[in-house]
């Protein structure tokens, strides 16, 4: 039976629903396990659809070339991660760090997080997009404080506190759209359905529009991790458990930055605003310096990479403030590539933290040794994260740099310095994590590789060949983007 | 009738800044809920007049849950929270109340400042509740960096939301009103519950969120 474009498009929100509400009566955590890998596969296969049969846009919901892609990776890396979860939270209970009581509520989350990201990104209306991300900093909130320590519910609160102050702002920001909006195109639904908002765009006041972008940016970029908004990230990746930090790195700040590239979308069509091109760029490189010196005197290791999360958002939003053709070219393959490689890292880490018992880096040596698949996947990881040929991090990379010095020669310079920076930290915490002789705590894991080495190949390949359809299709959305 | 209109949303409006000043040098935990119930109380009946002027019925469901909600039932539950965690000693601040109170000054001066020529096309009603709107939203950003306690920093959360819903209310004709402002209580309910479940007083024998600080996992 094929489905309508219609019905895939309600099945991507209605699956994951109707799984939370499964999974809130299901006591028995390996059938909540399998439910939650089901219903994720279910939605992959569902959001695949849409490629074939795309629904006409209504005044809530559209599907366009910028999105559907976003819907692909969302799912597909919600899959694997909830394959990984599957075998994680296993060894979660044995440990006793976690009860069945709260793996019930952990997988009816995980469903409700999906619902709300894959409604952030399929949502015309923005009110209706905003009311989504608030959605999922709830649920995130929730998870990343299930530990219930006192690290975990300290990195909830300062998650809480400052999610909701930029959820705020970014509400502000959605109610003077609507009011530039207003005017043009009169009262009601009309004036805050995203796809009619870019055909009117020539005709709203820039000056409100430039006010809306400001405080936009301010409120999705923290939810994006850019720095100076970023405190909450590091502790929220550190404390809570590690599948959900492989969303929030992947999945969750990708969905930020496309809400955000939507509003830059609408500036950029209305042509008379101030270019919101260059806070872009200004808050990415910052971002991107800062993060990469903040990388070497970390001790934990999930906050190791959470830092390294933010260098790699600040390098997608300097690639999209850059703009053009191939700027924004680049920042969607980075974008997809960080999503992969960054969920892969988190897969490897997830287990090598419990196989050692230790988040702290000095605790954790000589891998390839004591577990030689977990310490080579963690090794490619690394490689692919920091920027290494053939891997497809280095490509992009490679792109934004070349636009860059063709266009503005002077803004390469603080860009190679924090990209060699960060380099440098994690090629350096590599060699001490895989290296050398190894510490204690052999514990041999239960692990499901096919998650870590499935989005390794993809990295891999991606970096060596990318198919014509691919890049085709890469160059429209990026001309979208503008 | 559309002077009479127009003074009364004004006054309404600028009411709400003028509590949330208020709010800026409450020292005690009482006094600050006493006036944030007010603050929510003015909002209400703002958001019932928006209804009135603009005859939009489903406002007043709007003001209604402001009313009730953050009127009466949020005050309520965080009264029986001090009182049940016994923290009803004065609030410890970062900085004094008049550096505070200057700050806020500063900040209405400001927002009036960058509201008012930028929405000239705007209708004056509009024009003057998104100024007011946006003082009520940095006032609480400013209350909130302001406090160092839990208990505190969720009042100014509440009142800056205040002013997020003042400001879609009188955003004419604004769908999903109604909505953003359930889903906001949601969002309020939550953190209150989350006071409680977290159980950040019997953790930490504090509401204190600064003494949270130093269970970052960052030490040697």
């Amino acid at each position: 039976m094929i489905l309508s474009g219609e019905a895939a498009m309600a099945s991507i929100l209605v699956i994951p629903a109707v799984a939370a509400a499964l999974l809130a009566v299901i006591s028995s955590y390996r059938l909540g396990a399998v439910l939650n890998v089901l219903a994720t596969a279910l939605t992959l296969a569902v959001s695949s659809l849409l490629i074939f049969a795309r629904p006409a846009p209504s005044l809530y919901l559209h599907v366009d070339d910028f999105n559907i892609f976003l819907i692909i990776l969302n799912t597909f890396v919600a899959f694997t991660t909830s394959v990984f979860s599957a075998s994680y939270i296993a060894h979660e209970l044995e440990s006793g760090r976690l009860t069945s009581g709260y793996l019930r509520f952990y997988h009816a989350m995980y469903q409700v997080l999906m619902l709300a990201m894959n409604l952030a990104l399929l949502a015309n209306n923005i009110g209706l997009m905003w009311v989504a991300i608030e959605l999922a900093t709830l649920t995130t909130v929730l998870m990343v404080g299930i530990y219930r320590t006192p690290a975990a519910l300290e990195a909830a609160w300062k998650y809480f506190i400052l999610g909701s102050v930029g959820i705020a702002l970014a509400l502000f920001g959605t109610i003077l759209i609507y009011l530039a909006a207003r005017p043009a195109m009169g009262q009601g639904l009309d004036a805050m359905a995203w796809t009619l908002l870019v055909s009117h765009a020539t005709s709203f006041d820039p000056a409100l529009l430039n006010l809306a972008f400001i405080f936009l940016l301010l409120g999705y970029g923290t939810k994006v991790g850019l720095a100076p908004l970023h405190a909450w990230l590091p502790d929220a990746h550190a404390e809570g458990p590690t599948p959900i930090s492989a969303v929030l790195s992947g999945l969750l700040l990708n969905v930020a930055l496309y809400t955000l590239l939507r509003f830059k979308i609408l500036l950029t069509a209305n042509g008379a605003t101030l270019a919101p091109g260059v806070l872009m760029t200004g808050m990415g490189l910052i971002s991107l310096s800062f993060a990469a010196l903040m990388l070497y005197r970390r001790r934990d290791i999930k906050r190791m990479f959470a830092y390294s999360s933010i260098e790699h958002m600040g390098i997608i939003t300097f690639a999209f403030g850059m703009g053009g053709p191939i700027a924004s070219f680049a920042g969607l393959f980075h974008m997809t590539m960080h999503s992969l490689t960054k969920s892969a890292i988190f897969f490897a880490v997830g287990h090598v933290s419990q196989a050692k018992g230790s988040q702290r880096i000095a605790d954790i040596r000589g891998l390839t040794e004591s577990h030689p698949m977990l310490g080579w996947g963690l090794v490619l990881g690394v490689i692919a994260i920091a920027g290494l040929p053939p891997f497809g991090i280095f490509m992009s990379e490679f792109l934004i740099i070349t636009s860059t010095f063709a266009r503005q020669p002077l803004l390469a310079i603080p860009l190679v310095l924090g990209l060699l920076t960060g380099f440098g930290a994690l090629v350096l915490r590599m060699q001490g994590l895989a290296f050398g002789e190894p510490s204690p705590g052999n514990a041999p894991v239960h692990a499901s590789y096919v998650p870590l080495f499935v989005h390794l190949a993809i990295v891999l390949a991606a970096g060596v060949f990318l198919p014509g359809a691919l890049v085709s299709w890469f160059r429209a959305v990026a001309a979208m983007v503008g | 009738m559309h002077g009479l209109a127009f003074d009364i949303a004004h006054l309404l409006s600028g009411g709400l800044v003028l509590i949330s000043l208020m709010l800026l040098y409450q020292v005690r935990l009482y006094s600050l809920i006493n006036v944030f119930a007010a603050h929510a109380v003015v909002l209400g009946l703002a958001v019932a007049w928006q209804a009135f002027v603009q005859s939009a019925p489903h406002l007043y469901v709007t003001a209604l849950i402001a009313l009730l909600f953050k009127g009466v039932v949020i005050p309520v539950v965080l009264y029986r929270m001090v009182q049940r965690l016994g923290i009803h000693r004065q609030i410890e601040t970062v900085v004094g109340v008049g550096l505070t109170m200057l700050c806020g000054i500063g900040l209405v001066a400001l927002s009036i400042m960058v509201m008012l020529p930028i929405t000239e096309a705007a209708d004056v009603l509009t024009r003057e509740d998104l100024a007011f709107a946006l003082s009520v939203v940095l006032l609480g950003l400013l209350l909130m960096v302001s406090r160092r306690n839990a208990v505190g920093q969720v009042v100014g959360f509440m009142s800056l939301e205040n002013g997020l819903i003042l400001a879609a209310a009188g955003a004419k004709g604004m769908p999903l009103v109604v909505e953003i402002s359930v889903a906001f209580s949601v969002l309020i309910a939550l953190i209150v519950i989350g006071i409680f479940l977290f159980r950040i007083r019997e953790r930490f024998d504090t509401v204190d969120v600064h003494v949270l600080d130093g269970f970052r996992g960052e030490q040697p």
